[in-house]
């Protein structure tokens, strides 16, 4: 590799399809940043999704990339993976990919820790067969399907991923370079599976879904951006703090200023904490944003070649193997 | 009494360990010489009710000094456990045959169980057959007591106390499942030596009861034989070990990733075992992860495989059109059961042949190949993988139930003789906007692409479901060039008939009365009946192994007979492919019991054809 690559070494010669003012522009963006930040090597990298609007995403990118079919991106890559562990592997997704056809896949790769990073691109709706609900969707969406209002109860990603035995999980918003980038890097540094969920503005058939947490003169007071060993703050000046009630066994918003003490500190390494703030909604909590859980352990790829030689190599052959039962000989008429 | 060949089937309760008597058996034919092919006959219960006929399992052999090629049609001898297994079997059994009948669970309620009203034995229902009434479970409490089992564990060595006896039958000693034994239990000693023990009072009781009944004595002998090294082989064993030979003969990994199913899971566990050979197994969490986990490998440069039965083929289908799309290699193995639906999971059945060959969402034709023996599986497992590389395609192999669990004897081959299998190269030296197209740069005979992996430098490609361009690989929604690659795919896959071996005919003339035309685990049964015939009848049997497509001589071959008899396992899945394809018409034999063809009712079917007057067939012209 002579020079470092920059961010458009990343993007590759195809013309980007998605609507004009779409979420996902800035998503690419951010990710050909964040290649380039890490100093990822384009034919190690590969980028398989499932389908919907977020997984067109491979085709946009100078590295290696399958677009496969309807919620199996996880599945595809868990196979990739095994078959070379030295890849640096994303999986591109949506509300409805990962989470509806493709619930099963998510959840499996998640409780594995298979070593791939997971961006599941979430607009509560679906976008690309025009506007239905999604299992995202807030209760009384109207939508082509649900004319008179969406009436199932919605499924919270991060819940899930925490359900699922994740070992990272993070969030960001598409247009949030600074949080999303960070966010990306986090997850790209982690081995084993990094799930990332991203609000994702449909301006089409969403548009302002996120807008009570992620306008401008909102964000202050509903996000809250969580660091590792810094205090669970937000509000004007950090005004307001996450205390823990032990008589519900629940959070509550305290007076940062008034009782600091009572605040809690962020520990990515805490499964229950993570619960905690990923199942926070508005208006009486903020939304958490960053690195919510982190969890070093074994990633399955590891595990699975401590029981098989390095990259599949054969250290014995067929025609021994064969022989390993009983054999006999049937000599030749003379 | 001497045969040229005896049928012996085990039956007892699932949990009685029939079926590991039945393989100890096998392994003692095997080294006595004898040729056999064995019949697992097992029910869908793990542990059905004790004493009930729906629990009933059983293992048939047929063994014999003359070539065998399928698990015999009657039973000669019939080793039944409980009332209920008799039941079961009586109907199947040859007229004369000898019964060992565990007379310890012919009490009234073991009868009753069984549905009988009355005492078999007294009721006249075992007229005509011979019958040694042995107290097994008695007698095996007693060679064990020194052990201090209980009475249910020591109970359980009853099935080697039936085989120890049944050697004694075939004038064989026991040394060799003595060893076995030796090496099973190694662990828990004293389940060894009763084990052991129960097997030898068998053996003994044999011996000294000087039991008065004809046991039918096979002959020994090795002379129909070729000189070789043989074992005794399963169809999944042999399967496992033609894949593990195919990724040797590729120098490439393979990925297996498959999810249990009934009777297709024995392929996984063999593999699981064989990381030594280069093979990563992968249990997946449904059957549509295990095929894209295999898609996944293939496209990062492993061999991709996926395996299961009917129900699972069909969740795999879109993903299999995937592979198709991405133009990578993919094999399937589909080891068929009866069906529709769950069906019958441990019944064999041919009605997949459809679902291989016609059964995707839009054009998507794909090679397909059929296994007819269990050693057969071996070479079949190394076309199907050459196929998949060499054309860049998804294959689909079939094999069934019967095959997968089958065995016979198996001369070795010698896997340094076998072609190697080349692998597409990527493309080298090119850079920039040169490379989407030297990456679908197709071989002009096979239509296979280079097969590029990430990891690869400088050949960064995107590939998926969406319809591409065909030089580029780009997305293209443009409607020549869809018309262009769906041509492709098709030229891809009549290909490659131009890389397989032209039909021959299995016995018979090449010209004449009558074709049996059959395609995998009939092979056996078919082979035998028409061996039957005389020469003078003009009886042919031609055996398919490539049913996608077909070979190219096939059609004329065929059009040298009066008529066709297609007996098959469904309702008339390959009679329907030789019309479509070839424009042949055939008559229909179909048998969909859940158990093979019996070399009698094919016999009786020949007869009955080559007796009624020739049909006019209608002889189209060929089709593409």
């Amino acid at each position: 590799m002579s020079a470092q690559l920059q961010a458009k070494d990343f993007a590759s010669s195809q013309e980007v399809r998605w609507c004009p003012g779409c979420g996902d522009y800035a998503v690419l963006k951010s990710v050909t940043k964040m290649l380039a930040d890490v100093g990822a090597v384009p034919e190690k990298t590969v980028f398989v999704s499932g389908i919907g609007c977020s997984s067109r995403f491979p085709y946009y990118l100078e590295t290696y990339g399958f677009h496969t079919i309807h919620g199996r991106a996880p599945a595809i890559a868990t196979g990739l993976k095994l078959a070379n562990p030295e890849l640096d592997v994303w999986v591109v997704t949506g509300d409805g990919d990962g989470l509806s056809i493709g619930g099963n896949h998510l959840l499996h790769a998640l409780r594995r820790n298979v070593g791939f990073k997971i961006l599941l691109f979430n607009n509560e709706i679906y976008g690309l067969t025009k506007g239905q609900y999604s299992p995202t969707s807030r209760p009384g969406t109207r939508s082509p399907s649900t004319p008179g209002g969406s009436f199932d109860t919605p499924i919270s990603p991060g819940a899930f991923a925490i359900g699922a035995g994740a070992k990272f999980i993070a969030r960001a918003i598409d247009v949030d370079k600074v949080g999303l980038g960070a966010v990306l890097e986090s997850a790209h540094g982690f081995d084993g599976a990094s799930f990332v969920e991203i609000y994702q503005n449909c301006i089409v058939y969403n548009d302002g879904v996120f807008n009570s947490f992620t306008e401008r003169e909102n964000a202050a007071n509903a996000q809250l951006r969580v660091e590792h060993g810094k205090p669970l703050v937000f509000g004007v000046d950090g005004s307001k703090g996450l205390a823990f009630d032990v008589k519900t066994l629940a959070l509550k918003v305290v007076d940062a200023k008034a009782s600091p003490s009572d605040v809690l500190v962020h520990d990515e390494t805490n499964r229950t904490l993570a619960q905690l703030l990923v199942t926070m909604a508005q208006p009486e909590f903020p939304v958490a944003l960053g690195v919510i859980l982190r969890q070093p352990g074994q990633s399955f790829e590891k595990a699975f070649y401590a029981r098989q030689p390095a990259k599949l190599t054969r250290t014995a052959k067929v025609a021994d193997v064969m022989r390993q039962t009983s054999v006999w000989r049937v000599p030749a008429v003379k | 009494m001497e045969s040229q060949s005896v049928v012996v089937r085990f039956a007892g309760d699932s949990g009685d360990g029939v079926q590991l008597i039945g393989t100890q058996f096998v392994a003692a034919t095997a080294l006595a010489g004898n040729d056999f092919a064995t019949f697992p006959d097992y029910p869908a219960e793990i542990r059905a009710p004790a004493g009930t006929t729906f629990g009933v399992s059983a293992y048939q052999i047929h063994l014999g000094a003359r070539p065998i090629t399928t698990a015999g049609d009657a039973p000669h001898v019939l080793v039944a456990f409980n009332p209920a297994a008799l039941k079961v079997n009586l109907p199947l059994i040859a007229d004369g045959a000898l019964i060992v009948l565990n007379i310890d669970s012919f009490t009234s309620r073991g009868l009753a169980k069984a549905g009988y009203e009355k005492d078999p034995r007294q009721s006249g229902a075992l007229d005509g057959y011979q019958l040694i009434e042995v107290d097994i479970t008695k007698h095996t409490l007693e060679a064990t007591a020194p052990f201090g089992l209980s009475k249910s564990d020591a109970g359980r060595c009853k099935n080697f106390w039936a085989l120890g006896l049944v050697q004694w039958m075939f004038n064989r000693d026991v040394a060799t499942i003595e060893d076995w034994i030796g090496k099973k239990f190694a662990k828990d000693a004293t389940i060894r030596d009763a084990n052991l023990a129960a097997l030898r009072a068998g053996h003994a009781y044999g011996e000294t009861a000087e039991l008065t009944a004809a046991v039918p004595h096979v002959g020994t002998g090795t002379a129909q034989f070729p000189p070789g090294e043989y074992r005794g082989v399963r169809g999944s064993e042999a399967l496992a070990l033609g894949l593990a030979a195919a990724g040797e003969l590729a120098d490439k990994p393979i990925m297996f990733c498959s999810y249990p199913i009934t009777p297709a899971s024995p392929l996984l566990h063999q593999l699981a075992r064989w990381g030594n050979l280069g093979i990563g197994t992968f249990q997946a969490e449904d059957e549509i992860a295990a095929v894209c986990a295999a898609i996944g490998a293939s496209f990062g440069g492993a061999i991709g495989i996926t395996s299961s039965s009917g129900p699972g083929i069909a969740l795999k289908t879109e993903a299999i059109g995937l592979a198709m799309n991405a133009e990578l290699p993919l094999v399937v193995v589909d080891s068929q059961r009866g069906g529709p639906s769950t069906g019958l999971p441990t019944k064999t059945e041919q009605s997949d042949l459809y679902q291989a060959v016609y059964g995707r969402n839009a054009d998507a034709p794909l090679p397909v190949l059929a296994a007819r023996s269990p050693s057969d599986c071996f070479e079949v497992a190394i076309e199907a993988v050459r196929i998949a590389v060499r054309h860049m395609t998804p294959v689909i192999l079939l094999t069934d139930g019967y095959l997968a669990n089958a065995a016979e004897p198996w001369r070795l081959p010698n896997v340094d003789e076998i072609p190697r299998i080349t692998v597409n190269a990527p493309p080298t030296g090119v850079t920039g906007e040169a490379v989407p197209a030297a990456i679908f740069n197709r071989d002009p005979e096979t239509l296979g692409r280079p097969w590029v992996a990430p990891g690869m430098p400088n050949l960064m490609y995107r590939v998926g479901g969406l319809e591409k361009d065909l030089r580029t690989g780009n997305i293209s929604y443009d409607a020549e060039n869809h018309q262009a690659m769906t041509d492709l795919r098709a030229a891809k896959v009549a290909s490659v008939a131009k890389f397989i071996p032209p039909q021959k005919v299995e016995i018979g003339p090449e010209r004449g009365s009558l074709a049996v035309v059959g395609w995998g685990s009939t092979y056996g049964a078919i082979y035998q009946a028409v061996r039957a015939m005389s020469a003078k009848e003009r009886v042919s049997h031609i055996h398919i192994r490539y049913l996608s497509p077909f070979p190219s001589n096939l059609g004329d071959l065929l059009r040298g007979f009066d008529r066709i008899l297609v007996p098959e396992m469904n309702m008339g899945q390959l009679a329907t492919l030789l019309r479509d394809k070839l424009g042949v018409e055939t008559i229909q034999f179909n048998k969909v019991t859940g158990q093979p063809f019996l070399i009698s009712e094919l016999v009786q079917k020949i007869r009955s054809v080559l007796g009624a007057k020739p049909v006019v067939r209608a002889v189209q012209g060929e089709r593409a």
